[in-house]
């Protein structure tokens, strides 16, 4: 019993090194090589427009609406000390540090990530990266590449915008609505915010999740059972995936970032 | 070995096997140069598996597969790339790129190897196209062409680097007897005029062997029967017979293995206490 159980545990063991390898070594395959600038660009440029610009929308909407929501929940325990002032400054700093990149990742995730797996799922079930392969073009290059890049741009970009966004919804309910100074507001936001410690390391951080979320998404699809139910399980594998991964690693670099301050 | 030039593609005692099925067991095979050789055998006997090991998409379990002379499964990733430049393959589906127009599909393989003034991409894209007889169909999206137009394009987009060799995997599966017989006519014509060399893998026993100057019929993964198509019509026997004549009976059985027919009518399930 005990064998049994130390044996099935060296078997996931080597099972998830050599996953790690397997994913690595694609990762490597895909990046790695002579760059064809002309052409490169403007794939990339495309990729860009799918994973970037197809999700400003639910970006910038689910940003006003987080940023809206913190600002009231933050205003009715605020009042109670008298401190509604500092309504600006609990609303950047969460969202800078915190919820720009964390939800940013998720909706990232589940907007362009599945959009990745799905598409390039769908690509190997109708043979289009065999017959790339069989004309001597390398689908990792030609398709995993330009996606890979394009999430890692656009993750930190969207996230940004989503965090803009949030703060102006805060400023919306906070200040035109409950009647939040609006100099205050402002002023406690830039004295508190620290450009060095909170807005480059929330940049930092969307910048891991979106590499982590376009990895785990292009290879889910390349590595997908080419059937429609193993497309289907494939792009679920990289919503469940890229969230877990997100805020395991959110906990991990926010200890590393601000655990000693 | 010593390259034989009237060879192509020359397979010797190739074995590969998935898990513990055995799909080739020692297969020897040669492609002669500007010939249309037919591979055939029932579904499952692993005809596509052995077009994607010439392509080098597989690697077999020990065996040889040279290709003008390159043994593909040493190849290093690089070399085997260059070696597939020249290897132009059909698939099935057809394969067209979906998000490309049937004009950017054929030109894609051009844009990719080739440092080719648009221009002259252009005049070589529409000569595919005309050669396939879907020129005035090059605006269209794949979605919006049926299943035999679709073949002719992803024809066209493997002629686009005007190969050497060109590989069919189930050219005529599913079409309707005109496309067929399109398909059938290019194939031969594109084979002769082109001076190409054709392998095509199919279980359309009429239409293959219409077109196809000599046949292997593997089955159980061997070769158990080749010729040209004349001498196999011939003298077939045993299994090869059955399956050039598609009877329906024979050495392969048309039952499934099961007990015996009367027993199972009067109840006795195998596997259960009835």
């Amino acid at each position: 019993m005990i064998v049994r159980r130390i044996q099935a545990l060296g078997r996931s063991g080597l099972a998830f090194v050599q996953d790690a390898g397997h994913t690595s070594l694609f990762l490597f395959n895909s990046l790695v090589g002579r760059p064809d600038f002309i052409h490169g660009t403007e794939r990339l440029i495309k990729q860009l427009y799918f994973v970037g610009v197809l999700s400003l929308l639910i970006i910038t909407l689910s940003g006003l609406f987080i940023g809206m929501v913190l600002a009231l929940q933050g205003y009715t325990t605020l009042v109670k000390f008298g401190a509604e002032q500092a309504l600006g400054q609990l609303i950047a700093l969460s969202l800078v540090r915190e919820l720009g990149p964390v939800v940013g990742a998720l909706l990232f995730a589940g907007r362009a990530g599945s959009a990745l797996t799905a598409e390039i799922g769908l690509m190997k079930s109708s043979e289009q990266l065999s017959s790339m392969e069989m004309m001597g073009v390398d689908p990792l290059k030609r398709v995993i590449a330009p996606r890979f890049w394009a999430g890692q741009i656009a993750m930190p970009v969207l996230s940004l915008i989503f965090t803009a966004v949030a703060i102006l919804g805060g400023y919306m309910v906070g200040v035109e609505w409950l009647g939040v100074d609006s100099g205050a507001f402002w002023a406690n936001m830039q004295a508190a915010v620290d450009f060095d410690t909170d807005v480059v390391n929330g940049i930092i951080k969307s910048i891991v999740f979106g590499t982590v979320v376009t990895w785990i998404a292009v290879y889910q699809g390349i590595e997908c059972e080419p059937t429609a139910e193993g497309i289907g399980r494939a792009t679920t594998r990289t919503v469940v995936y890229s969230s877990l991964a997100t805020l395991g690693l959110d906990f991990f670099l926010t200890a590393v970032m601000f655990g000693d301050t | 070995m010593k390259q034989n030039l009237d060879t192509i593609v020359e397979i010797r005692d190739l074995h590969f096997s998935r898990g513990t099925r055995v799909i080739f067991d020692g297969i020897d095979i040669d492609v002669k140069r500007g010939k249309v050789t037919a591979v055939m055998g029932p579904s499952g006997s692993g005809k596509t598996t052995l077009l994607r090991l010439i392509g080098g998409q597989l690697l077999p379990d020990s065996g040889i597969i040279k290709v003008e002379g390159e043994n593909i499964p040493t190849l290093s990733r690089v070399q085997l790339y260059k070696v597939r430049r020249w290897i132009g393959m059909l698939f099935q589906s057809g394969a067209l790129f979906t998000d490309l127009t049937v004009f950017e599909n054929v030109a894609f393989p051009l844009r990719e190897h080739t440092q080719l003034p648009e221009s002259m991409i252009y005049d070589l894209v529409l000569m595919k196209l005309q050669a396939v007889g879907l020129r005035g169909a090059r605006e269209l999206m794949p979605s919006q062409l049926s299943g035999g137009m679709a073949r002719r394009v992803a024809l066209a987009r493997a002629l686009a680097l005007d190969p050497l060799l060109i590989m069919f995997d189930e050219p005529f599966a599913g079409q309707d007897p005109i496309t067929m017989g399109v398909l059938v006519k290019l194939i031969r014509l594109l084979n002769d005029s082109l001076g190409m060399t054709t392998i095509i893998v199919s279980h359309d026993v009429q239409e293959t062997l219409t077109i196809a100057d000599y046949v292997y019929v593997i089955a159980d993964g061997r070769v158990i029967g080749q010729g040209t198509p004349k001498t196999l019509m011939e003298s077939a026997t045993g299994w090869v017979k059955q399956f050039i004549q598609g009877l329906p009976d024979g050495p392969v059985p048309f039952h499934y293995p099961a007990q015996d027919y009367a027993r199972d009518l009067l109840g006795e399930r195998v596997g259960e206490n009835v």
